[in-house]
């Protein structure tokens, strides 16, 4: 058997955006995994709710501020995320690094925000099932938070630093996919904390 | 069997090759040892790997079968035993027969889609070495008396802080954490590989069905892995820092424990056989010399298992006291997931009667794997009754069902398909005279050692207990099981010792020893380090197998690592992409992954302080190199999915 040539690749663009770019199908992949693990820990947090006599088992459900506060935040950033997706896909390096300032400093606020909630829990890790499984969906959905903080943040110093190519306004829409992964998978999980036991109760 | 020792259909002239060569070749010395991350390098290490604990975990198994030889032995005391039996099961399933069958994946799926390389050949460098620290801090718990102790499925309360003191338990957690970790890193390269980056013209329908069956795998994983990493996590945090997920004196549920174990370890058992049916239908083919009987069938039958094995899980748990209608319905929709499996076995059965069958060694392993895992599946129906299964639950009926399936199910298609691939890996044949006699030793002595496990299951004999009375009557059958055993241990050496003289001494292979038709036995053996001169098209199911040409498309970049991406159904080629040189930090991230991960058995602010170099190796790993795109001077105009 021989081979024959029939045609040639050289004439295809070296790099492509979203599902053209193999770093789509990363983040795809992660944020599967991620799905998955956040389904879970709701489905654990579910089956131990239907399971309890009450809920929270001995303790006041959380105050709602902070949560509500978050909640408005992150929304919120979806808009100047989408605007620096959008430039990125352009190759726009101005308003690239325009609104990437942006979603990284409303990533930071978030943080900040994370922080007030903690203590607002009104209840703690050790002290029954309900604490336990309330801190533990809100860990993991901070290690997103703050994982997504150090890839924008990152993204953006390079922006600032480096000469720019399609390749990182590619990572530019992929880390604002990412964002909005967050986002929303925070929702479920705040009605989760926040409403579920006002719900129960 | 004809060796075809002549030039591969897809070969370079010697200046582009040394070219290309140049380009994607892997560092010498322990600095390329370190920093490769060339998907065959890996992936032979990842097998070899997988190999040696297979090898561990049969020695654990032999042990144990030596203590039950003979009724009251008191070669191995009680607490060793538990700790045998559970190292046994979690080397087994954890450490040889998912990561071993995403090792055949890592080396195989990039020839049999055409593609130079992985996708994310990094993340692969890293999945094989959070493994292989993972194995090894078992193994280290091993020998310092510390490993785990409540069986592979590690149930909470037994492995819980109130009955599992000391560290063993915990061990058993963090290895979760590591082989996890790795399996979904490789689930992940392994599912981009297969989606983007299969030549021009294999289109979704044409896909050969080892690479199916990993994609549905690399999903399953995707899905399943997380639960056990919950599962884990929970446990290991009522441990070290108090949480109560299954206390059930603070509201916790050690049931909770169960469902998200088993929502996980039942995919687990088709994350692991999966494979193995696609490892069967590229031999069946090939030895038959005929495409499989029933192909959309086959794909079809692959996807509604991966589906089905996810609604399963709770037939581990009926002697937990469901609900009436919970145990209608697992057990009906375990019977259901026979029809899949049964549907698989008449198309290769067909394909055999319609083709030419030849019965070389791979082809023995096929017939074994038939008329093993047959017999399992069978034993498996049995089980799906509730009144059955509570009757024979913890015995060693369910230890002899499980080892038909997993071991006919996955463990024989392995092992022909290592035989049918090692010509491709290693360039030399293994000798088909040893490869029958392994396979008749080893296929009698699995017979031997579980079918009487059936029967002492029948008559009571639970499992994991290291001695048992006389009086009971178990010992004749013990006996023949432990005999068993060593006839299969010596099959496993016979196969293992012709692999290895081969890969020394055996006869030159050529590029398709077997006459295969996929697009690995278009290149040469062992493949160069670019797999493909030029990328090939594909017209048919079997492209080499179409006519006397094989149509190739020039043009991929030979001055850099370069790639091509195709559409996810049709393979349509849609652009180019660079490859990541080797690097350290694969390496590095692992030593730093694996402080934390072992840390935090002992002090959960490890989790905390642990953290922060891990950081530093991911932005180091993933910080931004010189663009493709700039390397090979291009515009950055016409680039698909741009906004204009």
């Amino acid at each position: 058997m021989k081979a024959r040539v029939v045609g040639d690749l050289s004439i295809l663009p070296p790099a492509g955006f979203r599902s053209y770019g193999l770093w789509f199908w990363a983040g795809l992949g992660f944020m599967s995994i991620e799905t998955a693990g956040f389904a879970l820990a709701i489905g654990a947090y579910l089956y131990l709710m239907s399971s309890a006599p009450q809920w929270p088992l001995d303790s006041p459900s959380p105050d709602l501020l902070w949560g509500t506060l978050q909640t408005v935040l992150l929304l919120a950033s979806l808009w100047p995320a989408l605007a620096f997706s959008r430039a990125g896909r352009r190759c726009d390096l101005a308003a690239t690094r325009r609104w990437g300032v942006i979603v990284a400093a409303l990533n930071a606020l978030a943080l900040v925000i994370r922080g007030f909630e903690f203590p607002h829990l009104n209840t703690r890790w050790d002290f029954d099932v309900y604490g336990s499984i309330v801190w533990a969906l809100m860990l993991l959905h901070t290690a997103h938070l703050i994982t997504d903080f150090i890839d924008t943040a990152m993204l953006v110093v390079f922006l600032f630093t480096h000469s720019v190519d399609v390749e990182r306004f590619s990572d530019v829409d992929d880390d604002c996919i990412y964002w909005a992964f967050v986002v929303l998978s925070w929702l479920p999980i705040y009605l989760l904390i926040y409403w579920a036991p006002r719900l129960a109760s | 069997m004809s060796l075809d020792a002549g030039a591969p259909p897809i070969a370079l002239d010697p200046e582009r090759h040394a070219a290309l060569a140049r380009v994607w070749a892997t560092p010498r010395g322990l600095w390329g040892f370190l920093t490769t991350v060339d998907a065959k390098e890996i992936g032979k290490r990842y097998i070899v790997t997988g190999l040696v604990f297979f090898v561990l975990g049969g020695l654990l198994a032999a042990a144990m079968r030596t203590q039950l030889a003979r009724p009251e032995s008191g070669l191995i005391d009680p607490d060793r035993y538990n700790q045998i039996f559970s190292m046994h099961g979690t080397t087994m399933m954890f450490l040889f027969a998912v990561p071993i069958m995403e090792a055949m994946a890592v080396y195989l799926t990039p020839l049999m889609v055409g593609a130079r390389t992985m996708a994310f050949p990094r993340l692969n460098a890293f999945s094989y070495w959070i493994y292989l620290a993972g194995g090894v801090m078992l193994y280290a718990a091993f020998v310092l008396n510390i490993a785990p102790e409540a069986g592979w499925t590690a149930y909470a309360p037994l492995s819980g802080p109130q009955f599992s003191a000391g560290k063993r338990s915990d061990i058993w957690a963090q290895l979760i954490t590591f082989t996890e970790v790795a399996g979904l890193a490789a689930a992940v390269s392994i599912a981009a590989t297969i989606l983007k980056m299969r030549a021009p013209g294999m289109t979704l329908a044409r896909v050969p069905l080892f690479a199916w069956s990993m994609l549905i795998t690399s999903f399953m994983v995707i899905v399943a892995m997380p639960a056990v990493m919950l599962a884990s996590s929970f446990l290991i945090s009522d441990r070290l820092i108090g949480t109560h997920f299954y206390n059930a004196a603070e509201g916790g549920s050690p049931l909770l424990y169960q469902h998200l174990f088993w929502f996980f370890g039942h995919p687990e058992v088709y994350i692991i056989f999966l494979p193995g049916l696609g490892m069967v239908s590229e031999i069946t083919a090939t030895f038959c010399r005929r495409s499989v009987f029933g192909y959309p069938v086959m794909v079809l039958a692959l996807l509604t298992t991966g589906f089905l094995a996810f609604g399963l899980w709770v037939h581990h748990m009926f002697a937990t006291g469901l609900p009436r209608l919970g145990d209608s319905f697992y057990t009906a929709a375990s019977m259901t997931i026979a029809l899949p499996a049964g549907v698989q076995i008449f198309c290769w059965i067909a394909t055999m009667w319609d083709g030419r069958p030849r019965f070389g060694t791979p082809m023995l392993y096929v017939v074994g794997f038939i008329v093993t895992f047959v017999l399992g599946g069978l034993s498996g129906v049995m089980l799906a009754s509730v009144p059955l299964d509570t009757q024979v639950h913890d015995t060693y009926f369910v230890v002899a069902h499980f080892h038909y399936v997993l071991i006919g199910g996955a463990v024989f298609p392995l092992l022909g398909a290592i035989h049918y691939w090692f010509p491709k890996i290693t360039g030399r044949l293994p000798s088909e005279l040893a490869g029958r006699w392994a396979f008749a030793l080893i296929f009698s002595g699995f017979n031997l050692a579980f079918f009487p496990m059936h029967l002492v299951g029948l008559w009571g004999m639970p499992r994991r207990v290291y001695t048992y009375s006389a009086e009971m009557g178990w010992g004749g059958m013990n006996l023949l099981s432990t005999a068993g055993a060593y006839v299969l241990a010596a099959g496993v050496a016979v196969y293992l010792l012709n692999l290895i003289v081969a890969a020394r001494r055996g006869p030159a292979a050529g590029p398709n020893p077997w006459g295969g038709g996929g697009l690995e036995w278009a290149t040469s053996s062992p493949p160069p380090v670019y797999n493909f001169g030029m990328t090939p098209v594909v017209e048919g199911r079997e492209p080499l197998w179409l006519g006397e040409e094989l149509p190739v498309l020039d043009g991929l970049d030979e001055r850099t690592r370069e790639v091509l991406l195709t559409s996810v159904s049709q393979a349509k080629p849609t652009s180019r992409e660079g490859s990541p040189d080797p690097s350290i930090w694969p390496f590095v991230t692992t030593l730093a992954t694996s402080v934390l991960f072992v840390g935090s058995i002992f002090d959960e602010w490890w989790v905390v302080w642990g953290s922060l170099p891990v950081t530093a190796c991911v932005i180091a790993w993933f910080w931004p190199k010189p663009s493709h795109s700039r390397q090979v001077k291009r515009r950055d105009s016409g680039i698909p999915g741009a906004i204009a």
